[in-house]
């Protein structure tokens, strides 16, 4: 049972508090064993998926709600399933070494694990639900982990950022999962692949589009909500590698191809698509070279891979469907390394600026070779993967059937930065003069190098043997789940001498010429520095503050801390509603059919009497005990219409309230009038409408009978299947166990917080910090 | 007004609290069949101590309790509210369905709504005694 194993990673993260402490510095290296398995085991399906297509894995969850935790495994899934094993595999290792001794690995192993398998969950999902639980499981996982600094002040408001912009989507995503599920009649992904309808024809396809393209934009940083990816640099660097630019910010790449043969192809899909996609691209290259922080650098290029991954799904042809999943792949390789790689300068040198590195090569020579091969790989050089996913990307873009000068236009200005980009990360820390660090340079340990040399090696090797992955491959497989139909992807090193090629070279001459040029260029970039502030994230921000604003504002005006005005608000609100729904929806009926009998009436207006009593008397204790008589009468009442139960009930809570109020009466500050003759007609007219409304409603709930009452059916079955004659106790340990259950919770956490609040105050005025102390008199009540 | 105890009410509840503690559990167990169950009874035990607070004070009632802080009867009862949910769990049925077993000696009926039902009354119990005894703690320390 696949299911069982993933999930069982959450075990695994739960217990790896324990680990560290029986294993040491070996955890990592036992936590990858996790994610190794799984990958085997993904690998071993491989040739039966690219023979069949699909195979279904199903597991129940909550079968009278129709949520299964079925499994979808198909190529896509295959392809982002094993990009997930492997890159979790080398990034634990890798983590191993870059947090060694650090005191809150533990902490890092549980948040990186559980996002390892929330992720798995959101690519295997086969149902929407589990899908999206999975999907803001990662968000949780990864707000954990940008935060995992959780002293830095910056580290907590990136991650504060990453967090609200994803969940923001993450709501629009829900609603647009919901509109899916109702068009086409099911949950799960199986059902709507197969089904014939089709829902680019449907009357909710718009409104559906948008909300799951919100959330795959914010997911995956494209432009507008691109500024939270470079701020999630505030993670540790294995954080960066594996969740900010292999896994996470493709997820809602992911889903886009996910639902790509059943949504794709209409003119708003390629047009948005496309459009926001090459936009996100450019802008991720120009903002990229604004910077010298090796790891916003790095970020920057990431969002504008992902621009170009949610172009080529818009564009949408067969070509770019090949180039999509080719891209996919390759970026994952040499970004993971590279960014492995930054940690590691990070790590020896002390700095994230690559203009205070230099001539690092002679020092770290392997890291030197493992950032050389993934660097080129990202600008795309033979014979590495990255240049058949550029060439596959620039063929795709040639091809487009809808704004194809713009989107070649656009491809080519961000492959020449991507290319400056490439050289600066590559050849700046490595080559040219030494200079002084914040710490002397060594190697890198072993367990850092075996990652990103493993990721290299990979872009390497696959470059070179493109049949591996191409005809009757896991490309293959996975370009038909994207595209739906099936395609053959031909990968090779060689398209013989074509435009793509011809802009390949002179991209790579310019994007040189820019390297070069790139500390004169910086300088003449800073001047746009005052208008850059203008950007989204500016308008985040200016969002933010208004929230906060706003609810400080409505707390004042609302909850400003006088029960009075609680109870004010409470009744108002109900009386809008209540009398909304009595007068306009239903006309109010007002019976006085009914049978008084003597001693009904008697106390009835023991009630009224009591209530009148309460509300004009001066003494507090006279209220106390004018609503003790009120409620014991109200006990009367269910003795009289035979309700032993409640009358029980209330006889007790009654003496308790009456027992706690005079616990608290004597505490309170000397009985005075504070409201003006104006308020208490307010609070008059107010209560008096309420108790008017009340009646109508009962009134009214009495003489309309909609529905057959629920109760014959319980008090039929009490006894012979809940083996209870008393129906009230069965209600509620039985037929409705599960609200007592959310009751006795509630009820809990409201005395513990009433404990809570009484030992602070009580901490407090024992520590002579109190000033109201004073105040509180300490007189013998008057009937003690 | 902790000390306030006089003899009649002092005398009167050390004889009614162990009295009121016997009639809060008979009326837990009868609870699924006449007038009764485990938030009254929970009521009527919480009762029972809240007298015995007023008798007495916050000390000697703990002396009664022994170890067993009233926060921690919370935890009891909300445990055992879980714990009646298991059973149906592992025999596959819906969360929550309701399990019977006759213990064969003293023909009785034990199942998962007792449990729950005994979950109810700790829970009741722990809380409202909690509360009061807090209440009263604050104020003997205060002037």
């Amino acid at each position: 049972m696949i299911q069982f194993a993933v999930l069982m990673g959450f075990v695994l993260a739960a217990f790896s508090p324990l680990l560290n402490r029986w294993f040491g510095q070996r955890t990592s290296l036992l936590l990858a064993l996790f994610p190794t398995l799984l990958a085997v085991w993904l690998l071993l399906q491989a040739p039966d998926i690219i023979q069949n297509g699909r195979l279904l894995f199903e597991w129940q969850w909550v079968p009278s709600l129709g949520i299964s935790l079925t499994f979808l495994l198909d190529g896509l899934s295959l392809l982002f399933g094993l990009l997930i094993t492997v890159m979790g595999a080398c990034v634990l290792v890798y983590a191993g070494g870059y947090l060694k001794g650090h005191p809150d690995i533990a902490r890092f192993h549980i948040a990186l694990v559980a996002f390892m398998v929330s992720m798995l969950g959101l690519v295997l999902a086969d149902s929407l639900f589990t899908l999206f639980i999975f999907w803001e499981l990662t968000s949780i996982t990864s707000y954990l982990l940008i935060g995992f600094n959780h002293a830095d002040i910056n580290a907590r408001k990136s991650a504060r950022q990453g967090l609200f912009v994803t969940v923001a989507g993450g709501l629009a995503l829900m609603a647009g999962l919901v509109l899916l599920g109702i068009a086409s009649g099911s949950w799960s992904l199986a059902d709507i692949f197969d089904q014939e309808a089709d829902l680019r024809e449907h009357a909710l396809y718009t409104p559906m589009l948008v909300c799951l393209l919100v959330g795959a934009f914010t997911k995956s940083a494209q432009f507008p909500f691109h500024f939270w990816l470079p701020n999630a640099m505030a993670a540790p660097t294995p954080v960066s590698a594996y969740l900010h630019s292999a896994t996470m910010v493709k997820a809602g790449i992911y889903l886009l191809a996910r639902l790509h043969p059943e949504l794709g192809g209409t003119p708003m899909w390629i047009g948005v698509l496309s459009v926001v996609g090459a936009i996100t691209m450019v802008v991720g290259a120009f903002l990229a070279i604004h910077h010298t922080h090796i790891k916003k650098l790095l970020a920057y290029s990431t969002i504008m891979a992902l621009g170009t991954l949610t172009m080529l799904l818009g564009i949408g042809t067969e070509y770019a469907m090949t180039a999509f999943v080719t891209f996919l792949l390759a970026h994952s390789l040499y970004k993971g390394a590279l960014f492995m790689v930054a940690g590691i300068l990070d790590h020896e040198t002390g700095t994230k600026d690559v203009t205070q590195m230099g001539g690092l090569r002679s020092i770290m020579p392997t890291t030197a070779m493992i950032a050389l091969i993934a660097s080129l790989s990202l600008a795309g050089v033979p014979p590495l993967l990255g240049f058949i996913g550029k060439e596959l990307m620039l063929e795709a873009v040639l091809g487009a059937d809808s704004f194809r000068l713009l989107l070649v236009l656009l491809a080519f200005v961000a492959s020449i930065l991507t290319i400056a980009v490439a050289f600066i990360v590559a050849l700046r820390p490595f080559y040219g003069k030494r200079h002084h660090t914040p710490q002397v340079p060594h190697e890198a340990p072993r367990s850092m190098l075996v990652g990103p040399a493993l990721l290299a090696l990979g872009s390497l090797l696959l470059g070179l043997m493109p049949a591996l992955l191409g005809a009757n491959g896991l490309l293959t497989a996975a370009a038909t789940a994207v595209s739906g139909e099936p395609i053959n992807v031909a990968l090779s090193l060689w398209y013989g001498v074509n435009v793509a090629l011809g802009m390949s070279i002179i991209s790579l001459a310019i994007g040189f010429l820019l390297f070069k040029r790139w500390d004169r260029v910086r300088a003449k970039l800073a001047m746009l520095t005052p208008v850059m502030r203008h950007g989204p994230e500016a308008g985040y921000e200016r969002m933010m503050n208004g929230i906060v604003q706003f609810s400080e504002w409505q707390t004042r005006l609302l909850q400003n801390g006088y029960m009075r005005n609680y109870i004010l608000v409470m009744l108002i609100t109900l009386i809008a509603l209540i009398g909304h729904s009595i007068l306009v929806r239903h006309s109010p009926i007002v019976t006085f059919d009914l049978e008084v009998r003597f001693h009904e009436a008697v106390v009835a207006g023991t009630m009224a009497m009591s209530a009148l009593f309460a509300t004009t008397t001066r003494s507090r204790l006279g209220a106390v005990v004018s609503v003790g008589v009120m409620g014991f009468s109200i006990a009367l009442i269910f003795i009289l219409f035979s309700a032993p139960d409640l009358a029980i009930t209330q006889l007790l809570v009654e003496t308790l309230t009456v027992i706690l109020l005079v616990l608290v009466l004597f505490r309170l500050p000397r009985f005075s009038n504070l409201s003006t003759s104006l308020e208490r007609i307010r609070d008059g007219a107010v209560a008096a409408t309420m108790g008017i409304l009340i009646c109508l409603l009962i009134m009214t709930a009495w003489s309309i009978q909609q529905f057959e009452p629920i109760s014959t059916y319980m008090i039929e079955n009490s006894a012979p299947l809940a083996y209870g004659r008393n129906i009230v106790n069965v209600i509620l340990v039985d037929y409705r166990a599960l609200d007592t259950l959310g009751e006795m919770f509630v009820l809990a956490l409201a005395a513990i917080g009433v404990i809570a609040m009484l030992k602070l105050r009580h901490g407090e005025s024992s520590n002579g910090k109190h000033a109201e102390g004073s105040k509180v008199t300490s007189k013998e009540p008057s009937d003690g | 007004m902790v000390k306030s105890g006089t003899i009649i009410l002092n005398t009167a509840a050390r004889f009614l609290m162990p009295l009121q503690l016997m009639f809060s559990i008979f009326l837990l167990l009868r609870g699924h069949d006449e007038p009764g169950g485990g938030f009254i009874a929970g009521l009527v035990a919480a009762g029972a101590f809240t007298l015995y607070l007023f008798a007495f004070g916050v000390s000697a009632t703990k002396e009664v309790l022994r170890m067993v802080d009233p926060r921690d009867l919370i935890g009891i009862g909300l445990l055992l509210g879980m714990i009646s949910v298991v059973p149906a769990w592992f025999l596959g049925q819906p969360f929550l369905t309701a399990q019977w077993w006759t213990i064969p000696v003293i023909d009785f009926k034990a199942s998962t709504p007792l449990i729950f039902d005994i979950g109810v009354y700790f829970a009741v119990l722990g809380s409202v005694t909690g509360m009061v005894m807090t209440l009263m703690e604050v104020d003997k320390d205060e002037p």
